[in-house]
């Protein structure tokens, strides 16, 4: 084998390794407990600011696609009503169990519609635009998290 | 000067232009508002798009998209009719023939065929579209390449021997030699798939009458295809609404075509039995 190819095997290599340890970096590890997440999947909390976008914008969480929001930038037909209206969601639910819900629904509800917003497996046919990713980051889930802690008050 | 359109819209023609005209100014005359004609102020009698629990995708549209629909004139799909009328008469090919040569009339001969089709083709082995026994003749009896997937051309003969159909309950069989297919096809259904993990069932059995953002989710009926489509601003088939829905799902799309869209074009369409071929149908 020449050195030239020799090199280019190993930068073919190395550039394979790199690609593998930043799939796995998309997806954060997390342990559940009592049917919830308490540890945030950065290891810090997120904006409740930037969180509100993330359920507003169809490039990320789309939540108003299923789900009611009080928010009010956002007409009143612009909601769809499939899932239940998110008003007082934060004092339904512990921020823990927020968190699994926008991870991993489904590990407590197989049959749910909700997608599970940070796994990448037991998955099919999916798009190669999105293959391997989750369909929200680590810091985007710890923003929404954030943003539905602030949603207190019920629905009136 | 050039006007942008689509591509694979057919020209408008000059007769239907007076025709739609001379609707608007009678509505004029009437006191009808702008773009109203008589026909679209006439009450929507929604019995007929309904078959026991099957509902078409027409009963949850607006009235003003139905009247688009029921306006032969202003009904967008109609070009792509007019357009395959023009193929059907065109005689082609190193025979000179066309598809009249023969089966003549349209109206008598391909009423009908729409509401059978998918269907077990003996000679191919396996079950075929509309589209595909549309371009099966055309290389057989014609001794021509086929159209295109959703070509113009594909598109606007397979919505003109629909359109002989217009009104007549779909009925498909899915037993016998199709039941394989059919098999396969009610298996793509329920499968969930793409990123966001979801089958055709979730949405248009699960949680029709719904609404996803602002607009109510339908069964998923198919007998209105080839659609105009609003959003796309062009007629469609089902299997480009196949591919569509798929990617809104984040999922890879199959082929135009391919046997799997077949398959559930298949069970889809049995899914519609009792409901009126529409085509062209005018969808949001």
């Amino acid at each position: 084998m020449s050195a030239r190819s020799w090199k280019f095997g190993l930068s073919i290599t190395v550039a394979a390794l790199w690609c593998l340890a930043a799939q796995a970096q998309e997806v954060a590890e997390y342990k559940v407990v009592n049917g919830g997440i308490p540890t945030p999947l950065t290891g810090e909390r997120g904006s409740p600011q930037r969180g509100k976008a993330v359920a507003v914008n169809s490039h990320q969480g789309n939540c108003i696609i299923c789900h009611h929001i009080p928010i009010h930038e956002v007409p009143s037909g612009a909601f769809g009503n499939l899932g239940p209206s998110l008003a007082g969601v934060a004092a339904r639910l512990t921020e823990p169990e927020l968190r699994l819900r926008i991870v991993d629904f489904k590990a407590l509800h197989p049959e749910t519609i909700m997608p599970a917003y940070h796994r990448v497996t037991d998955l099919r046919q999916v798009h190669s635009t999105y293959r391997g990713k989750p369909i929200l980051s680590a810091r985007e889930v710890e923003d929404l998290v954030a943003f539905l802690l602030t949603l207190k008050e019920p629905a009136k | 000067v050039t006007v942008p359109t689509d591509r694979s819209m057919p020209k408008r023609r000059g007769a239907k232009h007076a025709g739609w005209n001379a609707a608007a100014l009678i509505g004029v005359l009437l006191g009808l508002p702008p773009g109203a004609s008589p026909v679209r102020s006439q009450p929507d009698d929604l019995s007929a798009y309904i078959s026991g629990d099957r509902r078409s995708g027409y009963t949850f549209l607006t009235p003003e998209t139905r009247a688009l629909q029921n306006d032969e004139f202003g009904n967008p799909g109609m070009l792509w009719v007019e357009h395959g009328s023009e193929l059907w008469n065109a005689s082609v090919g190193p025979e000179g023939r066309s598809c009249a040569t023969c089966h003549e009339q349209a109206k008598l001969s391909m009423r009908g065929v729409a509401a059978r089709y998918p269907a077990y083709d003996e000679g191919s082995r396996r079950v075929i579209n509309l589209e595909q026994r549309i371009n099966l003749c055309r290389a057989e009896r014609q001794g021509l390449e086929p159209f295109a997937y959703e070509s113009r051309e594909l598109l606007g003969i397979t919505a003109f021997v629909a359109n002989q159909s217009r009104g007549m309950p779909v009925a498909v069989s899915t037993g016998g030699a199709a039941a394989a297919s059919f098999g396969r096809g009610r298996d793509l259904f329920y499968t969930r798939i793409g990123q966001l993990d979801l089958g055709c069932s979730n949405c248009h059995e699960d949680h029709v009458g719904s609404r996803l953002r602002g607009e109510p989710i339908s069964q998923g009926q198919i007998n209105g295809f080839p659609v105009y489509r609003q959003l796309w601003q062009t007629l469609g088939s089902a299997h480009r609404m196949f591919a569509w829905c798929n990617e809104a799902v984040r999922a890879e799309p199959f082929a135009l075509g391919s046997q799997d869209y077949v398959d559930l074009e298949l069970f889809a369409k049995s899914r519609a039995n009792g409901l009126p071929i529409e085509t062209p149908g005018v969808r949001r």
